[in-house]
């Protein structure tokens, strides 16, 4: 299994890799002909591409100056240190966490309701719908600020922009997983005289699970993106998204796209790690393997 | 009278769709004594169905009067008078055979012990001993329909109400499980209420037969099947079993001629 999914995946990797050095070359080759014009001098394509891959501040990084960059910051740099990218990645993460069992809890509650009520149906969904139209980097500075205002700093604010953002898939999933169960079993829990809580709990909850795991994925990486959001208006102080505002105001573009890549790993590690509590579960559950 | 478990007088149901109302009972008289075993047999959209629905209040009729033990459909379902079994098994993929038998038992809290006892009793009388730790895709259909029938039965009600329960079988399966349902009849002398379009099948479970008919609903003919008890699947070959099943044929031929 894993020998036959190697191939194609390593074959994805080495092109992105092959496109990514092209794509260095060739924009970071402007940059070395201006820099030789500068000095009356002339250089030949041969002996400008080396350089390409190793400037200080290139339009685009070559990949190899990134994978030293994040091993530079990362296992060379003690993890209490501001330059170290494990640290800043433990701060984005535990805003990420915190925000999204919020958002999933909240997500939940609201999903909940709706199913049992047409009124609060038609009264929540409109403006759950609504709240995503508002671009997040809008709202962002001003729960900042707003929570600012009232003493609540710190983790909480950018975890409030992370519930903000991870509530919504699941709260559309799960109205949509509680409200699946077929007629048939529905029928069969009233022909047994079940109360609603019975039927929550014994049909509608374990039905809806596959549904929670699908959209708790979506979530986990909306709040991710939610957390680094929440890093830009506080001023850059610490985190994934303060190394990128960072990065930008110097013009350090390796620091940019290494924080940028290990943004993307713990993105993808976070929703790998959500798929696979949610296959152990519905190993458990007894479901036959989809 | 006190023997009638179920009491039908002029019964309608008219459903509000969308575009034009759909008359799907029209003047219901059926009386249904303790301890029979009644199919109501006739074409698609003849009805069969919503009548049981209505019996399991699981339908409102619109007009006439209805009694399920004495008591209002509603009534009957709170007191858990029936068991129900679908079309389809219904088992919960999520709990094993075991578990599925237990949610009813669950749901009225009865003591784990006494759901034991049940689930043991049930499953031996549905020939699926031996398979209480199985999840339901690990077993056939015919097997998932005989689970669902002991989870009817654990209720342990006064009457099985049963929607062609073994309509989706193919026929090997569907003759092995008439003859224990048969059995299992005889046995528990609960009272049946059976769907189905198959005449074979009516004639040989049934001690009544009632034929229904199209647009709108109505019962078109009670023929009595009096074949006794026990049945050998063999009865079906018989001069009387033919003859019954010929009058069932007549009157659906008949029940649709005007269609």
């Amino acid at each position: 299994m894993i020998k036959d999914r190697a191939l194609p995946v390593l074959t994805v990797v080495a092109l992105i890799i092959a496109i990514w050095y092209a794509g260095a070359a060739l924009l970071n080759l402007q940059f070395e002909y201006d820099q030789a014009e500068r000095i009356g001098k002339q250089v030949s394509l041969s002996e400008a591409l080396p350089k390409t891959m190793a400037q200080e501040r290139p339009v685009l990084p070559a990949p190899h100056q990134v994978a030293v960059e994040i091993w530079q910051t990362t296992a060379e740099k003690s993890i209490t240190s501001k330059r170290s990218l494990v640290y800043h990645a433990w701060i984005t993460l535990s805003a990420t966490m915190l925000g999204f069992v919020f958002g999933t809890v909240l997500g939940i509650i609201l999903a909940v309701g709706i199913i049992h009520s047409r009124v609060l149906d038609k009264s929540l969904m409109p403006w759950i719908i609504t709240s995503q139209t508002i671009p997040i980097l809008a709202i962002a500075p001003m729960i900042i600020v707003v929570l600012n205002s009232i003493g609540i700093t710190g983790l909480v604010p950018k975890a409030t922009i992370s519930t903000y953002l991870s509530f919504f898939p699941v709260a559309v999933g799960m109205v949509k997983g509680l409200g699946s169960p077929d007629a048939i079993n529905m029928d069969l829990m009233r022909t047994f005289n079940a109360s609603r809580a019975q039927v929550f709990w014994k049909l509608r909850w374990p039905t809806a699970v596959p549904y929670l795991f699908t959209s708790m994925k979506i979530a986990i990486a909306a709040s991710l993106v939610g957390a680094i959001v929440g890093e830009l208006p506080t001023g850059a102080v610490a985190g994934l998204g303060a190394r990128l505002l960072a990065g930008s105001y110097y013009g350090q573009t390796v620091q940019i796209w290494s924080a940028l890549i290990v943004a993307a790993i713990l993105a993808g590690s976070l929703v790998a790690i959500v798929g696979l509590v949610g296959a152990w579960l519905n190993r458990r559950m007894g479901m036959r393997e989809a | 009278m006190s023997n009638t478990v179920i009491s039908t007088k002029n019964l309608d149901l008219t459903f509000q769709t969308a575009d034009s109302p759909v008359h799907a009972l029209s003047d219901i008289n059926l009386d249904i004594e303790k301890g029979e075993f009644v199919s109501l047999i006739g074409p698609s959209g003849c009805g069969k169905t919503t009548l049981l629905r209505v019996i399991a209040d699981l339908e409102q009729p619109t007009g006439g009067e209805i009694s399920v033990n004495g008591m209002t459909p509603e009534q009957a379902r709170l007191a858990r008078a029936y068991g129900y079994v679908f079309q389809a098994a219904a088992l919960y993929p999520w709990r094993t055979i075991e578990q599925n038998i237990a949610l009813p038992l669950e749901v009225m809290g009865i003591s784990k012990a006494e759901q034991k006892k049940r689930i043991e009793q049930n499953l031996a009388l549905v020939d699926l001993t031996g398979f209480e730790k199985k999840h339901p895709w690990q077993l056939s259909g015919g097997m998932q329909q005989r689970a669902s029938i002991a989870r009817a039965l654990a209720v342990e009600p006064d009457m099985l109400l049963m929607d062609e329960p073994f309509g989706a079988l193919d026929e090997i399966v569907r003759d092995h499980l008439n003859e224990q349902l048969n059995k299992l009849w005889h046995r528990t002398q609960k009272t049946v209420v059976f769907v189905t379009h198959s005449i074979p099948e009516a004639v040989y479970l049934s001690t009544k037969i009632v034929v229904m008919s199209p647009r709108p609903g109505k019962i078109y003919d009670i023929i009595d099947c009096d074949l006794g008890d026990e049945r050998p699947l063999e009865i079906r070959e018989s001069a009387k079993f033919l003859k019954i099943a010929h009058r069932v044929r007549e009157g659906l031929k008949a029940g649709h001629a005007y269609d």
